[in-house]
C-alpha cells in the first residue's frame, strides 16, 4: 500500500509496509499512481500525453522511471506487501510485563477547567490524595511485574499532583532507594497546571523529573477562557512566570508545554506561536475531546480550518528553524531512521497491558482516561490485575483488530489510535474515533513533509 | 535528472529481527527506539 500527497511544493510517496519515504517529481508521481492499474505501454502513452511537450520528458525517460519504480519494488521499498499481520496474533501472547504506571497522586485540583476530562480532578468520584504507603506499594508492584524490563516509567498525574507534593517526593526517594538492587532505571515525569510551582518544586523536579508537562493553552484570552480558578478568575498571569522560571532553570530541556485547543480557537497556531514567542520551544497543542454537546466541542465544519492550521504550523516551523529560532511540536517530532519497530507500531500505547493508571486508593485502570469508569477497573496494586477479561481485550486491541483501519495508510503510524478516545466516541475500545483519525493523518502528512524538506535541503547543500 | 529521491528510513521488515525489546517509553493525546 502506498500513500501519495502533495504539500508545500513536495510530492511525497509513503510506502506503508516498509516505512519508506520517497520525494518524487510530477512525472514519477503520476507514474506511481498508474503503476498498479495500467500496463507499461499504457503508462508511457498517458504520461507522454500529459508531459510530452516538455523537453525533459521523452519516451525513453518515462520508461527509465518505470524501471526505477520496478527496482524500488524489487528492493522492498515500494508497493510492499503486508507481512506483519501474523505478528499481531503473536502479540496477544507476549509483552505482559508492566513497564509504566500513571500515579494519580491527587484526585483534586486547584483549577476548575471547563473541558477537563477528569471532571475537575476528581474523575466523577470523591476527592482524595494518595498516601505515601500506597505510592511505595505502587513502586513495588511495578518492580514485581516488570520482569526483565530495565527502564520503568512513573508519571505523577492527577488532578493536580503538586497538591500532594510531599508524597510525590517520598515516592521518588523510595524508588531511588530500591532501583539499583533490582537493576531498574526509573524515569519520572510530572504533569502540572503550574499553580503550585515554587523553588522546592523546581529544585526537586530538576534533580529527579526526566520530563515535566506544563499545561498552557496559549494566548491569555484563550487560556483564561477555560482554565480558571474556582472563583472564576483566569490562571494565565499566575502560571506563566512560574513556567518561565522552571523552564529556564532546566536549561530549556526536559519539558513541554501542553495546550488544548477547542472550537473557540481553531486558529490554534496563533497559540503555539504565542508560546514560542514567550520563549518556550517544546510545544504541543491537542484537540479537545469532549461531548459533542459541549459549547467548545470541535465540529465537522472546523476540520478544513484545522487542516490548514497544521499546514501553516509545519511551514512556519521550517521557516523559523532556518532563522535560528526553531521550536518543536510534539506530533511533528518523528524519527524516520530510528523510529519505533514494527512490534511497537502494531501494539500502540500499551494501555491495559504495559501501562496502567493507579488511583489514590491503589485501584488499577487501563490508563488515566479510564479512571472512574468502574467497568474498566482492572484490579489493584496489592492483588494485581484480576480482571483478565479486560486485560485480554486490551491485548487484542491493536491496529489489526480494527476492520476500518485495514485500508488506511496511517495504520502503522497511529497503531490503531487511542483506545480511550475510541471507547468514549463509539462505546468500544476497538472502535474508531474518526475525527481524531482525520487530524492524525493530516499531522502525519505534515510531519513527514518537514522531514522530507530537511532531507532535500541537506542534499542540495551537499551538492553545492 | 533525478526524479525519485528515497529518504533514509528504518526498515520495518528488518525491525522484525532487531525490534521488540520493549525498552522504549510507553506512548500517548504524558507512537509514530537506536536500531
Amino acid at each position: 500500500m502506498v500513500h501519495q500527497y502533495k504539500l508545500n511544493g513536495y510530492n511525497i510517496v509513503l510506502d506503508v509496509y516498509s516505512g519508506s519515504v520517497h520525494c518524487v517529481d510530477d512525472v514519477a508521481y503520476d507514474i506511481i499512481q498508474l503503476f498498479c492499474t495500467e500496463e507499461k505501454p499504457a503508462i508511457v502513452e498517458r504520461i507522454m500525453e500529459k508531459y510530452g511537450d516538455r523537453d525533459d520528458v521523452t519516451k525513453a525517460e518515462v520508461e527509465a522511471v518505470i524501471e526505477d519504480i520496478e527496482a524500488l519494488k524489487a528492493a522492498g521499498k515500494l508497493f510492499t506487501d503486508d507481512v506483519f499481520e501474523p505478528k499481531a496474533t503473536e502479540l496477544k501472547e507476549r509483552h505482559t510485563e508492566i513497564k509504566a504506571l500513571c500515579l494519580h497522586v491527587a484526585h483534586t485540583c486547584n483549577l476548575n477547567c471547563s473541558y477537563c476530562f477528569a471532571s475537575q480532578g476528581h474523575f466523577n468520584g470523591t476527592d482524595g490524595l494518595m498516601s505515601l504507603e500506597t505510592g511505595k506499594r505502587a513502586i513495588d508492584f511495578l518492580i514485581e511485574n516488570s520482569k526483565g524490563r530495565h527502564n520503568l516509567e512513573v508519571d505523577f498525574f492527577g488532578g493536580e499532583p503538586l497538591m500532594n507534593w510531599e508524597v510525590v517526593k517520598g515516592i521518588v526517594r523510595y524508588a531511588r532507594s530500591v532501583e539499583k538492587a533490582h537493576d531498574k532505571n526509573f524515569r519520572f515525569t510530572l504533569t502540572t497546571n503550574g499553580v503550585g510551582i515554587d523553588e522546592d518544586v523546581i529544585d526537586f523536579a530538576n534533580k529527579e523529573m526526566h520530563n515535566v508537562v506544563l499545561s498552557l493553552d496559549g494566548r491569555k484570552e484563550v487560556h483564561d477562557r477555560l482554565r480558571r480558578f474556582t472563583d472564576g478568575s483566569g490562571s494565565y498571569d499566575v502560571i506563566v512566570p512560574k513556567f518561565k522560571r522552571l523552564v529556564e532553570s532546566r536549561g530549556g530541556k526536559g519539558y513541554y508545554m501542553r495546550g488544548t485547543y477547542t472550537h473557540n480557537n481553531v486558529d490554534f497556531t496563533n497559540d503555539i506561536f504565542h508560546m514560542a514567542d514567550l520563549g518556550f520551544t517544546e510545544l504541543s497543542m491537542e484537540p479537545v475531546v469532549c461531548s459533542p454537546d459541549d459549547p467548545f466541542a470541535l465540529t465537522e465544519e472546523d476540520l478544513p480550518k484545522l487542516f490548514e492550521q497544521y499546514e501553516i504550523l509545519a511551514k512556519e516551523m521550517i521557516k523559523r528553524k532556518k532563522e535560528g529560532r526553531g521550536f518543536t511540536f510534539y506530533h511533528y517530532m518523528i524519527d524516520l531512521t530510528h523510529g519505533p519497530c514494527i512490534y511497537k507500531r502494531i501494539s500502540g500505547c500499551g494501555s491495559g497491558t504495559e501501562y496502567f493508571a493507579v488511583t489514590p486508593w491503589g485501584d488499577l485502570y487501563p490508563c488515566h482516561q479510564f479512571v472512574g469508569d468502574e467497568s474498566y477497573r482492572m484490579g489493584d496494586i496489592w492483588q494485581g490485575v484480576t480482571n483478565e477479561e479486560k486485560r485480554r481485550e486490551f491485548k487484542l486491541c491493536n491496529v489489526y483488530a480494527r476492520e476500518e483501519c485495514r485500508d488506511c495508510w496511517a495504520r502503522l503510524y497511529c497503531s490503531g489510535g487511542c483506545a480511550a478516545n475510541a471507547y468514549h466516541a463509539t462505546g468500544d475500545i476497538r472502535g474508531v474515533y474518526e475525527y481524531g483519525c482525520e487530524l492524525f493523518k493530516k499531522r502525519m502528512e505534515c510531519a513527514v513533509m518537514i522531514q522530507v524538506a530537511e532531507s532535500m535541503e541537506d542534499a542540495e547543500e551537499k551538492a553545492r | 535528472m533525478k526524479r525519485i529521491t528515497t529518504i533514509e528510513t528504518r526498515d520495518l521488515k528488518k525491525s522484525m529481527e532487531n525490534g521488540g525489546c520493549g525498552e522504549c517509553q510507553t506512548s500517548c493525546s504524558k507512537v509514530a527506539c537506536k536500531n
